[in-house]
């Protein structure tokens, strides 16, 4: 218990350290830059390929669960896209992102330790946990949004062209389906929990990267604790979020 | 000058320095010698800031700087240069963007101003035409001249090195040794080097303290070690036979 309470602590301690006022906001914009790059833009195709195969599968699913023919073809469409907006699009996306930039995050500043590199920031008077966190937490908090609207749209394309193909609903059907009874709101529940996922991804991963002991082994060891913690977070966080919001 | 009084560190519960009060003279070349483990890199983290020492006091001049806050040590930390055993040179940036990080961070110079600076420090250590290599396109003895241009890219007051020779053959260790000797001079810096190499000592060891399971056992310079009554610096020093035989020569 004592272990994990000062495990809570660093955190809080690290997080004070990361939201502190930056040394030059020029430095830290361009880092941003950089970041919105790295974790943002080169996260754009494995979100669309995994996106659009789950709008398929969820469309063939949803016509193969609904053959009855009580159950209007446009139920396919209507179940595709509120299952995209509500779960799909920002929970499922945000696992995906905890395992590729969340091991990312982790093992670029696990090295940074384990070579000494924070420990040159920290000598040249440069708040290390500022400089290397704060860039990577804005930058995913403002990109994971535009991730998840990316999602929203190629998962329900990707479920339109699977009904289509496979001859489970006309594509009319379909997009009958799609602008049945929306709820826009159903988008911003969506971008709200994508924006706690993004903190929860970033700032558990750089958590674990920050304190790293030892050398590549421990540097492995942190990569996974961080997917693992930030996966088991995100679907914690994703009951109380569903709960908060759409109660 | 820097002055360390009584500094007692320990991990877990194991002391690993024990009461050292020394003064590391400016413009002098200050060695930290003694065995691996022996307690060089903790003694030498403690001064910079790197760990916080149990007890004791760390003097910049007349800042008691271990005792200072965050914001406080930043001041003090931006005198200061540091070149780690492992270089520390950052992956993602060139050679011309780590020299010019320190600049990028610290000074409202131009691009062009900046750009001449870092040319200036990279030319100093004789590093020419690498400014836009990678980290890992560098030789060993290269990582360190850059290591140290981005120690001196703003003319520190202070400059650290944790065994600058480590890893590196003798003929590039002397350069980089004859280096540090010519700027510390150059820019009247108090400059502390931890290394276990009795070369390094023997050419550039100005002042040198001994240090042995974590106590201070001697201190000196490079021609009063060589008569020295201690133990284990003799045991340190005349580690191998060929030193062996060449003491046993010089006391005949």
């Amino acid at each position: 218990m004592i272990k994990f309470l000062t495990l809570v602590g660093n955190y809080f301690i690290l997080l004070k350290k990361v939201f502190s006022k930056p040394e030059k906001p020029s430095v830290y914009y361009k880092q941003t830059m950089r970041e919105l790059v790295f974790l943002g833009l080169n996260s754009v195709g494995i979100i669309a390929i995994i996106s659009f195969f789950m709008g398929a599968v969820i469309t063939l699913q949803t016509a193969y669960n609904t053959e009855n023919p009580i159950y209007p073809k446009y139920l396919i469409g209507l179940g595709c896209r509120d299952s995209m907006i509500l779960e799909f699009s920002s929970t499922i996306s945000a696992l995906i992102l905890a395992g590729k930039i969340g091991s990312n995050i982790a093992s670029e500043i696990g090295t940074m330790r384990v070579t000494e590199q924070i420990d040159a920031l920290e000598i040249m008077g440069v708040n290390s946990a500022s400089y290397l966190i704060l860039p990577k937490l804005v930058a995913t908090i403002i990109f994971n949004p535009i991730l998840t609207l990316l999602a929203i749209a190629v998962g329900i394309t990707g479920g339109g062209l699977a009904g289509w193909f496979s001859g489970v609903v006309t594509p009319e059907s379909y997009i009958y389906g799609i602008q049945y009874e929306f709820i826009p709101y159903y988008i911003t529940y969506s971008e709200i929990k994508t924006v706690f996922f993004a903190f929860i991804i970033t700032s558990i991963s750089a958590f674990q990267g920050y304190y790293v002991e030892g050398g590549s082994l421990e540097v492995g060891k942190a990569s996974t604790k961080a997917v693992v913690y930030s996966s088991l977070l995100i679907l914690l966080f994703n009951v109380i979020l569903t709960q908060l919001l759409l109660s | 000058m820097i002055t360390v009084k009584n500094l007692n560190k320990s991990f877990n519960g194991h002391r690993v320095l024990e009461n050292i009060s020394v003064v590391f003279e400016t413009g002098k070349t200050n060695l930290i010698i003694g065995q691996s483990g022996s307690g060089k890199t903790v003694l030498l983290k403690s001064i910079v800031g790197l760990h916080d020492a149990d007890s004791g006091e760390v003097w910049f001049e007349d800042t008691l700087f271990n005792k200072l806050p965050f914001l406080e040590k930043k001041v003090i930390r931006s005198e200061m240069g540091m070149l780690f055993q492992g270089s520390a040179l950052f992956d993602s940036l060139t050679v011309e963007q780590n020299v010019q990080f320190p600049l990028d961070m610290f000074t409202n110079k131009t691009n062009e101003e900046k750009i001449e600076r870092v040319n200036f420090c990279l030319k100093r250590v004789n590093i020419l035409n690498s400014n836009q290599l990678f980290p890992s396109e560098l030789s060993g003895g290269m990582k360190k001249r850059v290591a140290i241009a981005r120690a001196i890219a703003l003319n520190p007051k202070y400059l650290f090195c944790d065994e600058p020779n480590s890893g590196l053959d003798p003929l590039t260790a002397i350069v980089i040794d004859e280096l540090i000797k010519e700027l510390t001079m150059e820019y009247s810096m108090t400059t502390i080097i931890n290394t276990h190499d009795m070369n390094s000592v023997m050419e550039i060891g100005e002042k040198i303290i001994f240090i042995s399971k974590g106590l201070k056992c001697w201190e000196g310079d490079k021609n009063e070690i060589l008569i020295s009554d201690c133990g284990p610096l003799n045991d340190f020093v005349f580690a191998n036979s060929l030193a062996k035989r060449l003491r046993s020569e010089y006391r005949k």
